[in-house]
């Protein structure tokens, strides 16, 4: 049923790619950093209602920005499926003699660990400028919850390519899904501030849980337990993984 | 297992209340060469799809290598080839690697992977540009590259859909070489959809015609051909032809001898391979040629024939056609 050998050459065949695309790395890398410095600058001198002073604005950021990152090249990552129906290149994947499930994991496994590496190179980017992380050891807990969330992610992105005809449909999950996730989430601030109701929301998106993960591993300060976040973003990315592979399973490739 | 590669039986395929295939039934042998000839969109793509386990069928049955296509795809996936009518090739990465690609996706072990994409890169002479990314490559190696993934895992059952659409006539040649030798010497079973005439005569062993999704005909390109009467030499001479005419009219591959004035028209098969004879029995006969003019029976005349409608009327309809594919698909998903 799992077929490791393809698992393994459909996430080569990503990482050749990305190695190859250089700019679209260096591309990646530039919103993030962006957003860090902008709007890190921006809000230093503020005073945030639910962040404590010893915090700061900059450091309450970084594991925003990196969970916001994830959440886009994820995204985008499961969404690729759509160019690679373009291309016709979807065809000679789907008439192998692969179960679908393997073809499922190979994507997400090439998906994540390009996630990963691009999350990596923020965090290092981020303790370059300044950034400290409060021990060592909690950089690998915060590696588990990048994974998390590129996996739940990857999931959600192969679910909307399945369903989709083309990329036309690309801008309208840009616009009312992963934005919507991204600000819901409480990457640019503590969710404390948000109306009751929109607390609510915000506890269905699971970029709440993955945010405050890594906030707990990378800083020590978080809304929920490290613990809670951890079941949480397992539970959430196992359902992923599941509906995306059901939803790819059941969609026609050519 | 049976003699047959493929057994077809009322294969229907509706999209959404259109009809693209539409009860088809054909059995092809092992070893045989078999093509499926018509317009663009008379459903040929499609035959191909749900035979290669991509499109699941509306109803009747299939069988590929002695697997039920609705049931044992897996079984079928390892057993067939296809090189797809729109290019499939990772253009990010090289040629070779497109094929190692493929070839670790049927499980073919490393030794054995080394040493089959090293045959097929020789065997479509792209072994210099293995190292090239594909985004570099011409169209026709781009398909000659395809061919040759389709088989680096040794298919039974090849199907190569308008395997030399948009090609140069050189590259078409060498590509109808291939597909030649390939199910000659390899004995693979090969099912290819075109809708070039003379691709469908000069490869296949028998042709099925498709229009609007059924099949009109079906038979050997010869046999086809003797329907519509075969090629038409013309010789315009000079001197006494009635020697001539009937020495020409003993010669058993001539099917029909009509005569205006100083002009010969002789029906016959394979009327280029003739001429050079049609000359020499003339001067023997001391008749002077002065003007030899062939026509061969078109697509054009065979699609006519069979369907009372010409493939350019049909291919404006089918677009019409085609937009209705599109526009059912669409509310389907929407």
């Amino acid at each position: 049923m799992i077929n490791k050998t393809a698992i393994y050459v459909l996430w080569m065949r990503e990482m050749k790619r990305w190695w190859r695309a250089k700019s679209r790395i260096v591309g990646s890398l530039a919103m993030p950093l962006f957003f860090l410095a902008f709007l890190g600058l921006g809000f230093r001198r503020m005073t945030i209602p639910g962040l404590s002073d010893d915090v700061g604005y900059i450091r309450f950021l970084v594991p925003g920005i990196i969970g916001m990152n994830i959440l886009f090249s994820s995204t985008f990552g499961g969404l690729s499926v759509l160019w690679d129906r373009e291309f016709g290149f979807l065809k000679e994947i789907m008439v192998a003699p692969v179960s679908r499930v393997s073809i499922v994991l190979g994507r997400i496994a090439g998906g994540a660990t390009t996630a990963l590496i691009q999350a990596i190179l923020i965090l290092g980017i981020s303790c370059i400028m300044g950034f400290k992380i409060t021990n060592i050891s909690s950089i690998f807990l915060a590696i588990v919850f990048m994974i998390l969330i590129a996996v739940t992610f990857l999931g959600l992105g192969l679910v909307f390519a399945s369903k989709m005809r083309d990329i036309q449909g690309f801008s309208i999950v840009m616009n009312f899904v992963i934005f919507p996730l991204f600000f819901l989430s409480g990457a640019l601030y503590p969710l404390e501030n948000l109306p009751v109701w929109l607390r609510y929301i915000s506890k269905l998106d699971p970029l709440t849980y993955g945010v405050d993960g890594l906030r707990a591993a990378l800083i020590g300060v978080s809304s929920f337990s490290i613990f809670y976040n951890f079941i949480f973003m397992v539970m959430f990315s196992l359902v992923m993984i599941f509906l995306g592979a059901y939803f790819f399973e059941k969609s026609e490739s050519v | 297992m049976s003699n047959y590669a493929i057994q077809v039986d009322n294969l229907t395929k509706k999209f959404n209340g259109f009809t693209a295939v539409d009860q088809i039934s054909f059995k092809v042998k092992t070893g045989e060469l078999f093509g499926l000839l018509g317009p663009n969109g008379a459903g040929k793509t499609t035959t191909i799809n749900m035979l290669s386990t991509l499109l699941k069928a509306t109803s009747g049955y299939g069988e590929v290598s002695g697997y039920d296509i609705s049931r044992n795809k897996d079984n079928i996936r390892r057993s067939i080839g296809v090189v797809f009518q729109e290019p499939a090739l990772d253009t990010k990465l090289t040629g070779k690697e497109n094929l190692v690609f493929h070839a670790m996706m049927y499980g073919i072990k490393k030794q054995e992977r080394i040493k089959r994409i090293k045959e097929v890169l020789e065997l479509v002479e792209l072994t210099e540009k293995e190292k090239v990314l594909v985004e570099k490559y011409s169209g026709g190696m781009k398909r000659r590259l395809e061919i040759a993934r389709g088989l680096i895992h040794e298919p039974k059952v090849l199907f190569l859909d308008e395997p030399t659409l948009g090609l140069d006539v050189q590259t078409r040649r060498h590509i109808w070489d291939y597909i030649k030798r390939l199910n000659k010497e390899g004995n693979v079973t090969i099912i290819l959809t075109t809708h070039y005439m003379e691709e469908a005569d000069f490869l296949c062993d028998r042709i099925a015609i498709i229009d609007r999704g059924k099949f009109v005909a079906m038979d050997a390109p010869g046999r086809l051909k003797d329907i519509l009467g075969g090629d038409v030499v013309s010789l315009e001479i000079e001197g006494n032809p009635d020697a001539l005419i009937e020495q020409i009219g003993s010669l058993d591959w001539i099917k029909n001898i009509t005569r205006h004035d100083e002009t010969l028209s002789l029906t016959m098969d394979r009327g280029e391979r003739r001429i050079p004879e049609l000359i020499h029995v003339a001067q023997k006969n001391e008749v002077e040629v002065t003007c030899v003019h062939l026509r061969k029976p078109s697509l054009e005349d065979v699609f006519l024939h069979f369907t009372g409608r010409t493939m350019r009327e049909e291919e404006a309809s089918q677009t019409e056609r085609n937009r209705e594919i599109l526009r059912s698909r669409f509310g389907r998903r929407r």
